[in-house]
């Protein structure tokens, strides 16, 4: 009886034993892809080891191309032209690629693999994106869904960036969650001050970062985001600038306003928040100043919701409604639009515009989410 | 079996005892994967490539280990542990040589482990006691045979997706219908060569 379980095992074991060690042979043949070369724009090289994903690579070397998903092919935004090596285009990439991008072999850096050499091309002003540390110094609510978050930065201790630009911020694993993600938030603060930066974020049901900050992240913690992305800035003109926003979306808008303050824009200047009843409403004392300091601004809040107690004898509906309204009373073809906000609030808007002649090329927008 | 040419065995296995269309094995991944022609060769070649590795490690295994040590009834969980090891080297080869294939075969192709054709070829080798030859090649036979079945299926299904299909009868239901005539129509090769 002995013998027979300690042959039976001892056959088992060799077996499994040997099958383990063709394996441990195999990973290293075939998961090994030695040290690849990337050049960027034909004149930096970087040498990282094969095997990750190009935009893990890049990470590594400390180039931060924008990533809000955080690598699981959802979000497009680390697109970069590969020129050479990258191999045939992913059915994970095929439907986030246009017929145009696909012919200037544009791919996604999330789902390439560096496997071999790889010539890439990116934006200099990618080059521009780092890493930073920094403190929580204040942890507020706006309203009973939004907070303010300002981040005392510690290294580095400086952050350069334009106006409507937005950051990537990394959660820390918490009870329930234990990935680690980054998600894009706007900069709310002006761009003088570079010592710290403002943040506006709402809480949205089942987001991971969101309940992080909300309900885990304390003042006096330390965060790591990376940054500053995106080209949602102002426009050079002469004609009116139309900001529409709505929650969350206030926060790039208050660093463009403080820019256009600063300079003391001559421009004329109407801004349209949505909100759904009054307790969705913020920062409207710092509207009214703005609304003294800059000549021409006007501060446009609509509910689309008002509670039976709310007294409100501002605009009423959705935000299209005072917007349309105002559109067609005016002229619009020098008009800028500055849009921040859902995507059904951003093509309802869109739509809006481009019905009393504010087209595209003159609508600017940042598509997270 | 040592009376019966290899190549018999081989040509007996894609036709006439096709392990799909006779023998019904290997069906989940037959049904799942035969919606294009490009991704069922993929699964079909890994399916042949594993059928012929694990016929010829399984046999070895089997009358070279098993039976001198008496242990023949361990044979369930060893050829499992061999086709499982085979599977993640194919796997690892796949990922790294064709990362298209690798993604649209998907779960697929981990699944190969438990493909019950895979454990059922080795199995028959066993209880139709075959040569060492003879279960080669019907494993590599076995293998074009549920790769020639998911091909004709798949290019039966390609063209499908432009006719007009009965509500109730649409992805499962109309390919069940379509391997069971397949499988009525493999009857016709059984002049050809038997076994068992």
């Amino acid at each position: 009886m002995m013998d027979e379980i300690i042959l039976t095992v001892a056959v088992l074991g060799g077996i499994n034993a040997v099958l383990s060690v063709i394996l441990v042979i195999a990973e290293r043949f075939f998961a090994n892809y030695g040290e690849c070369t990337i050049t960027i724009n034909q004149d930096k090289t970087l040498k990282v080891t094969g095997g990750s994903s190009l935009l893990s690579a890049l990470n590594s070397q400390k180039i931060f191309l924008p990533s809000a998903c955080g690598g699981r092919g959802t979000c497009a935004y680390c697109k970069c032209k590969i020129t050479e090596g990258a191999g045939t285009v992913l059915p994970t990439e095929s439907a986030l690629l246009s017929q145009q991008e696909l012919q200037d072999r544009v791919r996604l850096a999330c789902q390439v693999k560096v496997k071999s050499d790889l010539s890439i091309q990116i934006s200099e002003a990618l080059f521009q994106i780092k890493e930073f540390e920094a403190e929580v110094v204040l942890l507020k609510d706006l309203t009973y869904d939004i907070k303010l978050l300002r981040l005392h930065l510690l290294r580095p201790e400086e952050i350069h960036f334009t106006p409507g630009q937005y950051i990537q911020l990394q959660n820390k694993p918490y009870p329930k969650v234990r990935e680690i993600v980054s998600r894009a938030y706007s900069i709310a603060s002006p761009n003088d001050e570079t010592k710290n930066i403002d943040l506006m974020i709402r809480l949205v049901p089942e987001g991971i970062c969101t309940t992080w900050v909300h309900h885990h992240l304390q003042e006096g913690e330390r965060v790591i985001f990376t940054g500053p992305m995106g080209n949602f800035y102002l426009r050079e003109g002469t004609g009116e600038i139309i900001m529409v926003a709505g929650g969350s979306g206030m926060a790039p808008m208050v660093s463009l306003l403080s820019e256009l303050a600063r300079i003391k824009s001559q421009r004329k200047i109407t801004y349209f928040f949505g909100a759904v009843s009054k307790k969705d409403l913020f920062y409207v004392e710092e509207m009214n100043r703005f609304e003294k300091e800059i000549p021409h601004f006007t501060f446009v809040p609509a509910l689309s919701q008002p509670d039976p107690d709310d007294v409100w004898d501002g605009e009423r509906g959705l935000i299209t409604t005072p917007l349309d309204a105002y559109l067609k009373k005016m002229d619009t073809p020098k008009a800028q639009g500055y849009l921040c906000g859902s995507p059904g609030m951003l093509n309802a808007c869109i739509k809006t515009m481009n019905n009393n002649g504010i087209t595209s090329d003159r609508i600017f927008y940042d598509p997270f989410a | 079996m040592e009376n019966v040419s290899p190549w018999v065995i081989f040509f007996a296995a894609i036709f006439t005892g096709n392990i799909l269309l006779t023998y019904f094995l290997g069906m989940c991944s037959f049904l799942s994967v035969s919606k294009q022609i490009k991704t069922a060769v993929g699964l079909g070649v890994a399916v042949t490539f594993v059928l012929s590795m694990t016929s010829a490690l399984n046999y070895l295994v089997y009358y070279r280990i098993l039976v001198p040590l008496q242990l023949e009834y361990l044979r369930y969980i060893v050829f499992i542990v061999v086709i499982a090891a085979t599977v993640q080297l194919l796997e690892m080869f796949i990922e790294r040589y064709s990362e298209g294939l690798y993604i649209n075969l998907g779960i697929f192709l981990p699944l190969i482990t438990v493909n019950c054709a895979i454990l059922g070829v080795s199995l028959f080798m066993v209880i139709r006691k075959y040569t060492f030859i003879q279960s080669v090649l019907f494993g590599t036979g076995s293998g074009l045979g549920w790769l020639l079945a998911i091909l004709a299926m798949a290019g039966i299904r390609e063209r499908l997706n432009e006719e007009k299909i009965p509500q109730p009868l649409r992805g499962p239901g109309i390919t069940l219908i379509i391997t069971g005539i397949m499988a009525m129509a493999f009857i016709g090769f059984s002049g050809i060569v038997q076994i068992q």
